[in-house]
């Protein structure tokens, strides 16, 4: 007879305890992927905006913040009930999160319609960047395509003429491939789409060596990165086919790979050489915080943080008001870590792209750093699409 | 000693009737009376986790029909689910949004589904029969990632929930949670009904010594067959809730680990018994919820919670819970 | 697609069937002689590789680290056995299923508590990072070329061991009808406890000789689990020969079907569809062809029990 009760009887006394809080303290969910092997990005992006809490003194824009935490374990329907229950029960004003596209597609109708802010320090699917846009969505990260276009602009600029491609067989895979092809006009010999979660490329290595390309495009994000540089060097290719790549050599995976990944090259809206005051005080900080070099998760959802403390700033702590609250956000008045950083009309950031390159630094740890710029102040190819102004 | 011996017929196997309607009757005023205690106390998302906790029972009370009545052990219930959700999702993409058409169609094609691959699984037993519907699960989870205009990996988000007859009366989150409960209700007295049934008894006696039954004269493999396609036309309807309770679709509702969750809520709350299958899908919701709130490593107290109450709960928490309650009321 | 590109392609495929071989092998006698699904087998195949970085790092040599690991790995799989499974042997299937799964979920996130949840890197020893020119341009790792040998060396020690010993005689007995020899006399525990740890520790050894060539995460062990399974249903449960045979089968189909699904489906469709439908196919093909096989032996290919 009392075997539910007991249970329900406990979850609520423990949601009623929770709730006990100051009413007009900040309240920010923060969603991302806390379990399995892509931990690892979502524990840099906690780890960046709790950083950037810390440095403001656990004030933004000078009101007390709560943040709560929330692990959506790469799971959509999980992810919508935790965002429910931030909404509901947690009432929280900001929702920032998460780090890939598919959760974000499971979220963004939930939290946009409930008239929460939802700032995304990672995903930032086409979805939302045309004609879906919304005025309660803003990314601090980039459009996915942008990574990808600049290294199709350099692999054009270089004169390579043969380019094999490689990602993984989902929508942020094809997104990649898309978007290298949107800037390189020569011939692509093959485009390798590989199950997701595969770790051993042999077969897909050797096909390589056997066509012979100029350079490998490759988006292969997390630990499947880790294993395809270590198996390209393992298997002579490292010096011989140049290898591009987005989000496979960054700082979550490259302690992983270390001198497998000596000298790749990728592409990036950041590096932790960038040089801006702001940026090397972040990057210290994080080093000495967290004793691991920053990733762009990190410094996204670190200015994720600055950007929502400018905005509360700009309307004097009254977060009922979200019009002037979103006017707020949309003005993006702070000082991003990377330096120039404006919204488009889509709420998509502007901003400048460079190519990367994986350098050892002299602590022995590795990160990618700036080689040169390739885009200044570019914005992505779906904002004309949205009708917002 | 008559409740010793009733505890130990009980626990002989599936040969029992089910329980008396104390212990349902009880579990289902509980959650109709959720809405009301979510209201009183301000708490809007209780209504969304008891969402969540219904949806999931109702597929999990199809699993056990199949594993504590049929001795079916399937590892791909989660594929039902899955492609009742899509249903529901690509007909909402090509403009059909109601659920008088959604829910007939979300149940024929798991039927459909069942019926073609249950012909391959009824052939197998024990892990064969495992890892065969585990196959079929991962078939359609591969399948659902490489259908691109449906959005791939990434999933597809449903614009509104189903109307009924036109009426938008789901688009409530409490209306909805009762018309869940409602298919809850329904699904629990259909399992119900069977097991009682001539057709249950052939099941269960399969499940005991299918060369025995097999030597009297049935055909054992067509009841099997059938308990299969019930099970999944059952977990169709889970998909139609899951997917307008998130109004969200994703390959993520059929990966195997899912399947794998849907066992670990049946076995947990008691196999056999269908209560246990709607009990240890909320404990096992409410657990993950109110575990992962206090810390991110809650699958290191979750894990051995499981073994322990494998290795000490036999008949799951229903069992322990009954075994507990003679203890005290019979002294 | 050349005769070369093929070759290579087929020594991958041997590469990753070895591999399966390994982990599959203690899979199959576990359940073959003790009737028990240890699903928590692909844990034990990830904490021999963890161990291993972990062994590496206070040893600094490979060898080492590879024997601690070994060591280290019988010595966690006993332990488990004593707590946990020995309790089991005598539940059904579903209970052994739940149980192992709950090991699973606190096992990887002990190991993610422990050694975070950043992918860890584990040097091969010096002498073989080298490459292997095998044909014009294609250069092969020789480390999987030392996977291939050590697999093979294995199952050809443990095709002595089960056919030419007494012990090995046991344990095919065992698996035919485990009841009857403890019946005749032998000690069935500590032969059960022999079997199990001989597992864990060919899943244990899998894992280090992996480790150089892919990353060691927390949850590595789940996805090649589904296929060891795969493995051992397809060969029959109880049986090495099977389990072999199912192994370098599967290994090939799977790395054949990735590399080559879309040249052959190219044939009969557009380049387009072709390249995102190839990837689908090719990972349903082991799928579908575990499907056949059970349906024409329900038993599968060579089982161990004469049922």
């Amino acid at each position: 007879m009392i075997k539910c009760t007991p249970m329900l009887a406990v979850t609520a006394a423990c949601a009623l305890l929770t709730s006990v809080a100051h009413a007009d303290d900040l309240k920010v969910g923060f969603i991302s992927t806390l379990s399995g092997p892509p931990a690892v990005l979502g524990g840099q992006a906690r780890n960046g905006f709790q950083l950037a809490v810390k440095d403001l003194n656990g004030k933004l824009g000078g009101v007390n913040t709560q943040v709560f935490v929330a692990d959506d374990e790469l799971k959509p329907d999980v992810a919508v009930t935790k965002v429910k229950a931030l909404i509901d029960r947690d009432k929280v004003d900001f929702v920032v999160g998460p780090i890939f596209s598919n959760i974000l597609g499971a979220i963004e109708k939930p939290v946009t319609e409930a008239g929460v802010f939802l700032i995304s320090p990672n995903a930032g699917s086409s979805a939302f960047a045309g004609k879906d846009c919304n005025k309660n969505f803003f990314v601090t990260s980039y459009q996915n395509d942008q990574v990808h276009e600049v290294l199709g602009q350099y692999a054009q600029d270089s004169g390579m003429k043969k380019v094999i491609i490689v990602v993984p067989n989902y929508q942020a895979g094809k997104d990649a491939a898309a978007g290298f092809k949107h800037k390189f006009t020569g011939e692509i010999l093959d485009e390798i789409y590989v199950p997701l979660g595969q770790l051993d490329y042999s077969a897909e290595l050797s096909r390589i060596a056997a066509a012979k390309p100029d350079a490998v495009f490759g988006f292969i994000p997390g630990g499947m990165g880790v294993n395809f540089v270590k198996q390209y060097r393992q298997a002579g290719l490292a010096d011989k086919i140049t290898f591009l790549s987005a989000f496979t050599v960054d700082e979550s995976t490259l302690p992983a790979q270390q001198d497998a990944a000596l000298g790749m090259l990728a592409g990036s809206n950041w590096a932790p050489n960038l040089d801006t005051p702001q940026n090397k005080k972040f990057v210290e900080e994080y080093l000495k915080e967290y004793n691991a070099i920053p990733a762009t998760y990190a410094f996204q959802a670190y200015d994720a943080a600055m950007l929502i403390d400018s905005a509360v700033k700009a309307v004097n702590g009254k977060l009922g008001d979200k019009d002037a609250l979103r006017a707020a956000l949309k003005k993006a008045d702070f000082k991003s870590l990377r330096g120039a950083f404006k919204f488009n009309n889509n709420h998509y950031p502007i901003q400048n792209f460079y190519l990367t390159k994986v350098a050892k630094r002299a602590d022995g740890k590795y990160e990618t750093e700036i080689v040169k710029t390739v885009f200044t102040n570019f914005g992505d190819s779906y904002a004309k699409d949205c009708p917002m102004k | 000693m008559a409740g010793a011996a009733a505890i130990a017929v009980g626990e002989a196997g599936s040969l029992r009737r089910p329980r008396g309607i104390a212990l349902p009757a009880v579990i289902f005023a509980v959650f109709a009376l959720l809405p009301a205690f979510a209201a009183l106390t301000a708490q809007h998302y209780l209504v969304d986790t008891g969402t969540r906790i219904v949806v999931f029972a109702v597929a999990a009370v199809a699993l056990d029909l199949l594993v504590g009545y049929g001795g079916l052990i399937s590892f791909g219930q989660a594929a039902f689910i899955g492609l009742g959700a899509y249903a529901v999702g690509i007909l909402s993409a090509s403009g059909i949004g109601d659920a008088l058409i959604s829910l007939p169609v979300a149940i024929a094609v798991s039927i459909l589904f069942a019926w073609i691959t249950g012909i391959v699984c009824i052939r197998t037993k024990g892990v064969y029969f495992i890892m065969i519907t585990l196959a079929f699960g991962q078939m359609v989870y591969f399948l659902a990632t490489s259908l691109a205009p449906y959005g791939g990996d990434n999933g597809l988000t449903i614009d509104a929930r189903n109307t009924i007859a036109g009426w938008q009366v789901l688009k409530n989150d409490t209306a909805f949670y009762y018309f869940a409960l409602l298919c809850l209700l329904a699904s629990y007295l259909l399992c119900r009904a069977l097991i009682v049934s001539r057709f249950g008894r052939v099941l269960r006696g399969v499940k005991e010594n299918a060369t025995r039954m097999a030597t009297i004269g049935f055909t054992v493999q067509r009841f099997q067959l059938i308990a299969y396609v019930i099970a999944g036309g059952i977990g169709g309807v889970s998909g139609f809730l899951l997917a307008n309770s998130t109004e969200f679709v994703a390959p993520a509702y059929m990966a195997w680990q899912q399947s794998g969750e849907l066992i670990v809520m049946v076995i947990l709350g008691g196999v056999g018994t269908l209560d246990g299958a709607i009990f240890g899908s909320a404990v096992y919701l409410l657990a993950e919820e109110w575990l992962s709130g206090m810390t991110e490593n809650w699958q290191v107290i979750f894990g051995p919670f499981l073994v322990l109450v494998v290795l000490f709960a036999r008949g799951g928490l229903i069992g322990l819970s009954t075994r507990l309650w003679h203890r005290f009321s019979h002294g | 697609m050349t005769a070369t590109l093929f070759l290579v392609q087929v020594l991958n495929g041997l590469q990753l069937g070895v591999l399966l071989f390994l982990i599959a092998a203690g899979l199959t006698l576990v359940f073959g002689v003790m009737d028990f699904i240890n699903l928590a087998h692909g844990v034990q195949y990830m904490l021999g590789a963890y161990l291993a970085v972990a062994f590496y790092g206070l040893v600094g040599n490979f060898l080492f680290a590879l024997i601690l690991a070994l060591l280290a790995s019988l010595g966690f799989g006993l332990l488990l056995e004593f707590l946990v499974f020995r309790h089991l042997y005598e539940r059904d299937h579903l209970d052994q299923v739940i149980a192992t799964f709950g090991i699973i979920l606190f096992l990887n996130h002990a190991v993610r508590m422990i050694w975070g949840a950043a992918p860890l890197n584990l040097p091969m020893p010096e002498a073989l990072t080298g490459t292997v020119l095998l044909a014009p341009g294609q250069l092969y790792p020789v480390w999987r070329l030392v996977i291939i040998t050590a697999g093979i060396g294995v199952a050809g020690g443990l095709y002595v061991l089960v056919t030419h010993t007494r012990i090995g005689m046991l344990v095919r007995a065992g698996a035919t009808n485990a009841r009857m020899v403890s019946a005749l006399g032998v000690n069935i525990k500590q032969l059960f406890m022999i079997v199990f740890g001989f597992g864990t520790m060919l899943a244990g050894f899998a894992g280090v000789m992996i480790a150089p060539i892919i990353s060691v995460e927390p949850g590595m062990g789940t996805n090649i689990l589904i296929l060891a399974f795969v493995v051992i249903v397809i060969g029959g449960i109880g049986s090495i020969r099977g389990a072999f045979v199912a192994a370098l089968l599967i290994g090939l189909v799977d790395t054949l079907g990735r590399s080559f699904s879309i040249d052959v489906l190219h044939l009969v469709m557009a380049p387009s569809p072709a390249r995102t439908v190839g990837p689908a196919a090719a990972s349903i093909l082991i799928y579908v062809l575990m499907a056949i096989v059970l349906y024409l032996r329900p038993a599968g290919l060579f089982p161990a029990r004469g049922r």
